[in-house]
């Protein structure tokens, strides 16, 4: 819908477009108003810095790990463009001290341009949480390039089933922490205009979580499709749950391989899955239809948010990079009650979570298990690593089912 | 870095300019907007303006609470470009009650408000609401308070074998101060330490101890519990949307005094909650304790320099409209298996200006034949008359009790419409 002037504003190569801009009175009106909520603009505050500074004494977060009161002090007066603060960005944080089976971000990003904003603090945490990435001196790789990935089919006695889910954000409107409802639904009216222009394979429907009748409902769940209002706090308490079920769904193909979510804890969730262990197949459809999709949103004069420094942005700073999450539902009946089981994982760099998802324990001996990585390796690389991974677990699984003895990998280089 | 600064401000202004081209004029002659931004705004009013009010408006097609009765969108947007001195805005207020579209028992308001101020800034949506929870209450109505429990009829004397416990409570909030809703923690941290360093200079049987809910021992939280004086972090989602659990338990505790019979909480719904209560029915005593210690407490603010938020109109200022006026909810824990399985229980109920409750609060259904019978209203009665009504009708209802259980009727005792 944005003509051909906005279409010229939103090369990524933007450097001089005040130039180009000029004295237009149209953009004048716009630059003349907003000079008073700028980047880093100041907000007014009653209290000082100390007295507002929260009680981290009995967090374990990547947050709380890394502000300081001095840093606080620092960025509490600032705001982005659009008016988020510090205290918005921290809040989840705050709240909640403290995850049992793994060591939270503790933060959020409201808008692309927090993790310019809030860098003194994003950077650290990005820095713990990505293994220490440096976002002020490095550079992440994008590669969608699926034809690279070999030895892509697992043995299906084992894996039950491969997934490839990832996220995007459309530049220029808020994140779900704090979006508005008008800029929610635009994020909607966006991505499904997209999606409706996707074709073969990868033509679908979109069910909208506030009009979907209860039929639709029942066979998303039967599907195991539907998400739901997000109930951990880790969620709700930076605000993305606002305004429920407004301006959500769920978008997937009809041969139901391909599933978008929109607005739940990003703009968009990117989920390619089938049952069996043909990951290869999988992630092809995810690159085919990523980008398929972003070519659709590009016609009409959108992007996603990327940088070259952090790669895709998106609502969780654990989500910057490719956002990716390979996996697949693998059966490991011996291995997993093997102590060495988890010295294995961290070798070669995958992690396990219960079939439910992050916050669930594993049922039986069925596990999930994932790419520990986000950022600084490419899509390829990570699904790469989950192949291997997943196929030398196998390995050991069969070994061990004779009765021969396992080894420990050696760490992969990071 | 400051390339990257640079394109962050283009990648605004390319945001502006793509709304520019896709909406009606740009809001150019807009005032210029308070730089007030406090903690919890999860609504960056000024870039919300950019949007129309038509494309902000809340879906409430599925909602049944008092907020969405009366916003409409010229209501919405009339007041959208609003906002308080502290920068509590539209959005704001309602978060609440668009997150929550219905409670089952009954009907919420699904409103709060972030200060003071806002009972001002949004009078065109909070006087309808106001007027509509408490039956009828205008615009231009005073609100009478009366604490003197010398002013209360009887009340000391409701039977114990019925009478479980007796309980008034109501809320103050402290002038110059955010609610919580929105207030930040350094606020939050002041209304703590002004109401503790009040709370103990309190002597008599009124002398007791603070328990700051982020310092307690396991021991203290224990007992705490077993007196059944703890409160937790909210669970309600009527009171998580609406921003009221930030930062647990920061700033959050319970004083009590040391014979356990007046008890305030703060820093949860409001900045104190005030509670007298005992087991049995002397609500006399109760309600005496109540205006007491609520006096000496006002008392000791006022030497201070600071005061709580009241008005001719309104009465004392809460953070939800419904506890407005009084605040005041007197009530009791009465056992009427009978009555309340009896046609004409909501109907009596009503013509004696009570609620029934479960016993484990608002959210609750009765367990066995045991309620909670309370005072309906808050506004628009003073304190006295409103116990009274809760003392006058609940001994109705257990005279009724009584009759049904030797098998005789209650038609004669039923009351006309308070």
């Amino acid at each position: 819908m944005a003509n051909n002037f906005a279409r010229l504003l939103t090369s990524k190569r933007n450097v001089g477009i005040l130039s180009l801009v000029g004295a237009g009175s149209l953009t004048a009106g716009f630059l003349f108003n907003r000079e008073h909520v700028t980047a880093g603009a100041n907000v007014r505050r009653v209290y000082p810095a100390s007295a507002e500074y929260p009680d981290l004494r009995k967090h374990n977060n990547c947050m709380a790990s890394h502000l300081t009161p001095a840093i606080y002090a620092k960025l509490v007066d600032k705001a982005t463009p659009n008016g988020y603060t510090l205290d918005q960005a921290i809040q989840t944080g705050v709240d909640n001290p403290g995850h049992p089976f793994i060591k939270t971000v503790g933060m959020v990003a409201g808008d692309e341009e927090s993790y310019e904003v809030f860098a003194e603090l994003l950077n650290p945490v990005i820095k713990e949480r990505h293994n220490g990435y440096d976002a002020d001196t490095m550079t992440h790789p994008t590669d969608l390039d699926s034809r690279k990935l070999t030895s892509g089919q697992f043995d299906e006695r084992y894996v039950l089933s491969s997934r490839v889910r990832t996220g995007r954000s459309i530049r220029g409107l808020s994140l779900p922490p704090a979006c508005t409802r008008a800029e929610r639904r635009e994020v909607e009216r966006v991505v499904v205009d997209a999606l409706a222009g996707l074709k073969g394979d990868l033509a679908g429907k979109y069910y909208s979580l506030v009009s979907m009748t209860e039929e639709e409902q029942q066979q998303l769940i039967d599907d195991h499709f539907l998400f739901d209002k997000p109930v951990s706090p880790l969620l709700t308490c930076s605000g993305m749950a606002r305004d429920w079920p407004d301006a959500r769904g769920i978008w997937h193909n009809n041969t139901k391989t391909f599933l978008i979510w929109i607005n739940e804890e990003d703009h968009t969730r990117v989920i390619s899955m089938e049952k069996g262990g043909n990951m290869k197949r999988v992630f092809d459809r995810f690159c085919s239809g990523l980008k398929e999709v972003e070519r659709l949103i590009q016609e009409k004069g959108w992007e996603f948010m990327w940088n070259e420094r952090l790669g895709y942005i998106l609502t969780c700073p654990s989500n910057l990079g490719t956002g990716l999450r390979a996996g697949v539902h693998v059966k490991l009946p011996r291995l997993s009650k093997d102590p060495r089981f988890s010295k294995i994982l961290d070798n070669l760099r995958l992690q396990k979570r219960g079939t439910g998802g992050v916050d669930t324990a594993a049922v039986g001996s069925t596990f999930d298990i994932s790419n520990l990585d986000r950022l600084g390796q490419s899509e390829v690389q990570l699904v790469q690593t989950v192949v291997d991974g997943v196929n030398y677990l196998i390995d050991c699984e069969k070994k061990l089912e004779k009765g021969q003895d396992i080894k420990i990998p050696p760490p992969l280089k990071k | 870095m400051n390339a990257f600064k640079w394109r962050a401000n283009i990648g605004g202004a390319l945001h502006d300019q793509k709304i520019g081209i896709l909406l009606s004029s740009p809001r150019i002659d807009q005032p210029r907007q308070q730089e007030s931004a406090m903690p919890f705004g999860n609504t960056h009013n000024t870039l919300k303006m950019k949007f129309s009010a038509s494309e902000e408006y809340p879906d409430l097609s599925k909602h049944n609470n008092h907020m969405a009765k009366v916003l409409t969108p010229a209501l919405y947007e009339r007041l959208r470009s609003k906002e308080t001195p502290s920068g509590f805005t539209l959005d704001d207020v309602i978060q609440t009650g668009v997150d929550n579209p219905g409670h089952p028992y009954i009907m919420t308001v699904g409103i709060v408000a972030g200060d003071e101020e806002t009972y001002e800034v949004f009078k065109e949506l909070l006087d309808p609401v106001i007027e509509d929870r408490h039956g009828g209450y205008k615009p231009t109505d005073k609100h009478k308070t009366d604490l003197n429990p010398a002013n209360l009829k009887g009340g000391d004397d409701l039977d114990p074998k019925y009478v479980l416990s007796s309980r008034v409570r109501t809320g103050r909030s402290i002038r110059g101060f955010c609610l919580p809703p929105h207030c930040s923690r350094g606020e939050r941290r002041a209304v703590e330490k002004m109401s503790v360093e009040a709370l103990d200079s309190l002597s008599g049987d009124l002398k007791g101890k603070y328990y700051a809910l982020k310092n307690m021992t396991d021991a203290e939280q224990q007992q705490l519990i077993d007196d059944h004086f703890l409160f937790d972090k909210p669970v309600s989602p009527l009171l998580l949307a609406s921003g009221m659990a930030r930062d647990w338990p920061d700033g959050r505790g319970i004083w009590h005094n040391d014979t356990k019979t007046f008890l305030v909480w703060v820093n949860e719904e409001d900045h104190l909650r005030v509670i007298s209560m005992q087991n049995g029915g002397n609500m006399k005593e109760v309600f005496n304790r109540f205006c007491t210690g609520l006096t000496k407490i006002e008392t000791l603010f006022k030497e201070k320099g600071t005061e709580f938020m009241w008005n001719e109109h309104l009465g004392y200022v809460l953070t939800c409209p419904s506890n407005l006026g009084t605040g005041l909810r007197a009530g009791v824990h009465v056992k009427i298996p009978n009555m309340s399985k009896h046609p004409k229980f909501e109907e009596v109920l009503k013509r004696l200006r009570l609620q029934k409750r479960g016993t484990g609060g608002v959210d609750t259904a009765a367990v066995g034949g045991t309620f909670d019978i309370s005072n309906a209203d808050r506004l628009g009665f003073s304190e006295v008359e409103l116990v009274q009504m809760v003392v006058d009708g609940v001994k109705l209802l257990v005279e009724m009790e009584k009759k049904l259980e030797k098998g005789q009727g209650i038609d004669d005792l039923i009351p006309a419409q308070k």
